[in-house]
């Protein structure tokens, strides 16, 4: 298991090292290729707690690093296509951070340990925050900055909901540690105000990193300047990490009683954010910014499947891995179609169908799936939210709920029909020749398109239980 | 040492004293500036110049713009029977005559700034008008040192505030008490037109606040008004003497003396700070004042909690 | 004893103030730097007992190379090189900012009082002093627009952390250690200040330069 976190580590010294540009994203594909080997291992057979309990793997953890890992694979194999034509730049930090940031991502899913959770939380934001800069101009830089200054400081107040957790955990008789089996076990222990204190921050905090409103400002501009590749692994990867560490100080907090407050709390940021993002969609003229709002949207989903329990605990399961892939799909294709028309603002795309013959209508069916559409699998996984809500008779959510998702669709819709249809304009034609689409550049959106409308038809069973083992960890069942 | 005989100590030393601390200021300031400086005793001989001269008086002035300066030293006199001065007691001792403490040194400005309104220039006008706000913000400041001070001490007389009650205070509420010590020196100050808050020795009108008052007057009047500056900075000077003293000692000349000492060491450190501070933008002494206030308020919530 | 622990912790909020207050860049630079001897003094101070002596040493002698001395070397070292040395006006005045600042501090005295203590022993002030260090930190970063008062702000918030995270250093020493790497980011802020000379304003008012940034 430690395999998983060190090789990629590794891999990111060597990418670091070795001068030769050519090949750099080779060591890319390999460090996922030894990711997703892992993790399948890990998936047949799981492994012992390692560290002393600090690392192990549960439901919900193996769910985020499967999810992460298929991203990463499939962004690894893009990033082939991508970095040969980026030979402008110096691949060497943007490969080698991606490796760190795996390395980070996997040791937030396994971490069992509150603190190390944090401390590679920490890690993924400055792993990350040089790669913003890719792109290297002027708006890019003010978006490295508010990216860095924004979820430094939400790691700031994590830090500071950590410490207040583990204060909750030293009244008498308290478990005075912060492991996650320690905090589950002396949950009623635990002293509440303290830990509503440390919730509170806890969850502006993690939540700033997640990006729900309203801590979410950063994330229109990094997604928006930051290189397609990059943003799917963010809004796929580091979105689903930082709520996977929401989950879990949601349940310690069910396990000490706190419940109630947390669920109302998430239920009341969820449909902010999802208000938030339907309101900043509608006619919004760049169409990266518009998936980063299209993110705030899905964090909200996600953080009110939890909060409301119960069924809508594994609609949120379900779609933390619809959602990522689809996200994948979205952001490569709009870093494909951003080179070729050479602009990412609506007035300069059009006819992106005929420029881009496959990048072009997989962005469209990925639009559909991402905002519910049937057969795609999302609409399942919102359906399910949508049903938990109706079961546990929260009306009100849920009719707000179903109106940002129309009101979100239409918004969306407009721009993405007006980027895909049409005819392209003047001297587009010459760009695609030269940036449009390769085997390399659209396979690996395709792919995670169809993967998603795999997944609508049919849900495996391995993943079905896993799903249902995670939402049981969250419900305490 | 007895009880009037102490009060009659105090009493003259009030009246004789305070010149001397302007010159202990004026002199730090020349020696930090690496010049020799004018004599310890100038202030007295410029008094004396002063009640020498004749006056000449505006035709647009009235009988405010005369009684001004006499109000104004009538007031800091008995502002002075309030306030222990060396002695354990003041000469004058009831309950809550803090606030009496601060409403004479509030008489004694309104007559200052209404002498200079009398006149019917727009610049004294512009003048009073700056007097007026900077006293105003540093009002609450010094309140709240002085409700401080009543919720440390238990009492609410100035002897008692100033005095015996100190003792005690200092040894449970050691930094609320230094707080509010900074915070009434601030006051001071600015109360006393010093640097940062003013400049007492530019002859630029536009950067005037309390010259501006004083600009009209001439003679007798000019003296009695010196004078009375001094008797103010030598109460605030008391205020915070007695304060960081702390009623250590009990033993009345040893006090005494210490008082003395104390005084020249207020002396001093206004002159030092004077020397190296140059005079704040006159948007930044609201920032100055307030930021006094909130160190006072500070140590009224330490002392609550 | 309990006496001078008091007015270290005052200092520090004082010092909170001061940042809040002030225009120049180097007296907040200096003012952090001050605070951060202050809070290598707090587990000295604290730590009571003679337990754990080798890690109240390691504390010490870690925030007061980190915080005093290193970050406020590399931000002078930023600020140096370019022209900018005062804060243009922020989002929130000068005076309007340090009685906020202060106000939030009051709130943060009096409420502490009402929470009851979990960890016995705990000094009364140094849940205060965390919190409202905590929320200067914030209100210095939402409203100052240069980068180099963003992170002035960045390290005051994480000061205040920091203090709070002593009252862990009981039960649980490796956390607070945990708290300086918190230091990481800035130290990491401040590199970026210098490497990529970002001197200037970060303020979606700031019209000519982030039209485009902006929905």
């Amino acid at each position: 298991m430690l395999l998983l976190v060190a090789t990629p580590l590794l891999l990111a010294a060597l990418a670091f090292a070795l001068p030769w540009p050519r090949h750099r994203p080779l060591v890319l594909l390999a460090g996922a290729l030894a990711h997703a080997g892992t993790v399948a291992w890990i998936w047949g057979a799981p492994p012992a707690p390692a560290l002393g309990g600090w690392l192990a793997v549960d439901a919900a953890g193996l769910l985020v690093l499967a999810l992460v890992s298929a991203l990463f694979l499939v962004c690894a194999a893009y990033a082939q296509g991508y970095l040969a034509r980026r030979r402008d730049r110096d691949s060497r930090g943007f490969v080698g951070g991606l490796l760190v940031l795996l390395g980070a991502v996997s040791v937030v899913a396994l971490s069992q340990h509150l603190g190390l959770l944090w401390v590679a939380i920490e890690l993924t934001t400055l792993s990350t925050a040089p790669l913003i800069y890719f792109n290297q101009n002027e708006r890019a830089l003010e978006a490295a900055w508010k990216y860095l200054v924004t979820c430094s400081v939400g790691i700031a107040l994590a830090l500071l909901g950590t410490f207040l957790l583990a204060l909750a955990s030293a009244g008498p008789g308290g478990p005075r540690s912060l492991l996650l089996a320690d905090l589950l076990a002396g949950g009623a222990t635990l002293d509440r105000p303290w830990l509503r204190f440390a919730f509170v921050f806890l969850l502006a905090g993690y939540g700033t990193k997640l990006g729900l409103a309203p801590f979410h400002a950063w994330k229109p501009d990094a997604y928006g300047e930051a290189p397609g590749l990059l943003g799917a692994l963010l809004s796929g990867g580091v979105t689903s990490v930082a709520f996977l560490a929401l989950l879990r100080v949601l349940q310690v907090c069910r396990a000490a009683g706190e419940g109630p407050f947390a669920r109302q709390a998430l239920v009341g940021l969820g449909l902010l954010s999802i208000g938030f993002a339907a309101v900043f969609l509608v006619r919004q003229r760049d169409v990266k910014r518009m998936l980063a709002y299209s993110s705030v949207e899905h964090m909200g989903i996600l953080v009110l499947g939890v909060g409301i329990g119960g069924a809508a605990t594994t609609g949120a399961f379900l779609h933390l891995v619809y959602n990522g892939l689809t996200k994948g799909a979205l952001f490569l294709t709009a870093g494909n179609i951003h080179r070729a028309f050479g602009s990412k603002q609506v007035e300069h795309l059009r006819g992106a169908a005929r420029v881009l013959p496959v990048s072009g209508p997989v962005f469209l069916a990925s639009f559909l799936a991402i905002t519910g559409s049937p057969p795609f699998a999302p609409f399942f996984s919102e359906f399910a939210i949508l049903d938990g809500a109706v079961k546990a008779g929260a009306w009100a959510p849920a009719a707000a709920y179903l109106v940002g998702l129309a009101v979100i669709f239409i918004g969306m819709g407009a721009t993405v029909l007006r980027v895909v249809q049409g005819a392209p304009p003047e001297g587009a034609g010459a760009a695609a020749a030269a940036m449009g689409d390769t085997a390399l550049t659209a396979g690996p959106p395709l792919l995670l398109l169809a993967l998603v409308l795999a997944l609508g038809l049919w849900v495996p069973g391995p993943l079905r239980a896993v799903v249902a083992a995670a939402a049981a960890l969250v419900e305490g069942g | 040492m007895t009880g009037p005989l102490l009060t009659a100590l105090q009493l003259l030393g009030f009246l004789s004293l305070p010149p001397l601390l302007l010159g202990v200021i004026g002199r730090i300031k020349a020696r930090v500036a690496g010049r020799e400086g004018p004599p310890l005793l100038q202030p007295y001989r410029d008094l004396a110049r002063l009640v020498r001269k004749g006056t000449v008086y505006s035709r647009t002035t009235t009988w405010v713009f005369r009684a001004g300066p006499v109000v104004g030293l009538a007031a800091v006199l008995a502002a002075g029977l309030l306030v222990p001065l060396g002695a354990p007691a003041a000469t004058v001792a009831f309950a809550g005559d803090f606030a009496l403490l601060a409403a004479l040194l509030g008489l004694a400005r309104f007559a200052t700034v209404v002498a200079a309104l009398d006149t019917g220039s727009s610049f004294e006008g512009m003048g009073a008008a700056r007097e007026v706000t900077f006293s105003a913000l540093a009002e609450p400041a010094l309140f709240l040192g002085f409700v401080s001070l009543v919720r440390s001490t238990g009492g609410t007389d100035l002897t008692h505030l100033l005095g015996d009650g100190l003792a005690a205070a200092w040894h449970t509420d050691g930094p609320a008490l230094l707080l509010v010590a900074l915070s009434i020196f601030v006051v001071a100050l600015a109360e006393n037109a010093r640097l940062p808050v003013d400049d007492p020795a530019t002859h630029l009108e536009l950067t005037m606040i309390h010259e501006v008052m004083v600009l009209d007057h001439g003679g007798p009047d000019l003296a009695l008004i010196q004078y009375g500056a001094a008797l103010k900075l030598w109460l605030f000077g008391a205020v915070v003497v007695n304060l960081a003293l702390g009623a250590r000692l009990d033993e009345p000349a040893a006090a005494f003396a210490a008082f003395l000492g104390g005084q020249l060491a207020f002396a001093v450190a206004i002159g030092l700070v004077e020397s190296t501070m140059a005079r704040l933008r006159l948007v930044r002494i609201p920032q100055l004042l307030v930021g006094a206030s909130v160190l006072s308020a500070f140590a009224l919530v330490l002392l609550l909690r | 004893m309990t006496g001078w622990t008091d007015l270290l912790f005052i200092l520090v909020l004082v010092l909170d103030l001061f940042v809040l207050a002030s225009s120049r860049l180097r007296a907040g630079i200096r003012a952090v730097a001050a605070q951060g001897v202050l809070l290598s003094l707090l587990p000295v101070v604290l730590s009571g007992d003679a337990t754990e002596t080798r890690h109240v040493a390691i504390l010490a002698v870690g925030a007061l190379v980190v915080k005093a001395v290193g970050i406020p070397w590399l931000l002078a070292r930023a600020t140096r090189e370019s022209t900018v040395s005062r804060e243009v006006t922020p989002l929130l005045g000068f005076l309007p900012s340090l009685v906020l600042g202060a106000a939030g501090i009051a709130a943060a005295i009096w409420f502490a009082a009402d929470l009851p203590l979990p960890v016995p022993g705990m000094h009364p002030l140094l849940v205060p002093t965390s919190i409202g260090t905590v929320w200067c930190g914030l209100l210095l970063i939402v409203t100052r627009r240069k980068a180099v008062g963003q992170v002035l702000g960045f390290l005051v918030l994480e000061n205040g952390v920091f203090v709070l995270g002593l009252l862990l250093s009981d039960f649980m020493p490796s956390m607070v250690e945990v708290g300086v790497l918190l230091d990481l980011l800035a130290a990491v802020f401040v590199m970026g200040l210098v490497m990529f000379d970002i001197q200037r304003a970060f303020s979606s008012l700031d019209t000519e330069k982030l039209a485009s940034l902006k929905d």
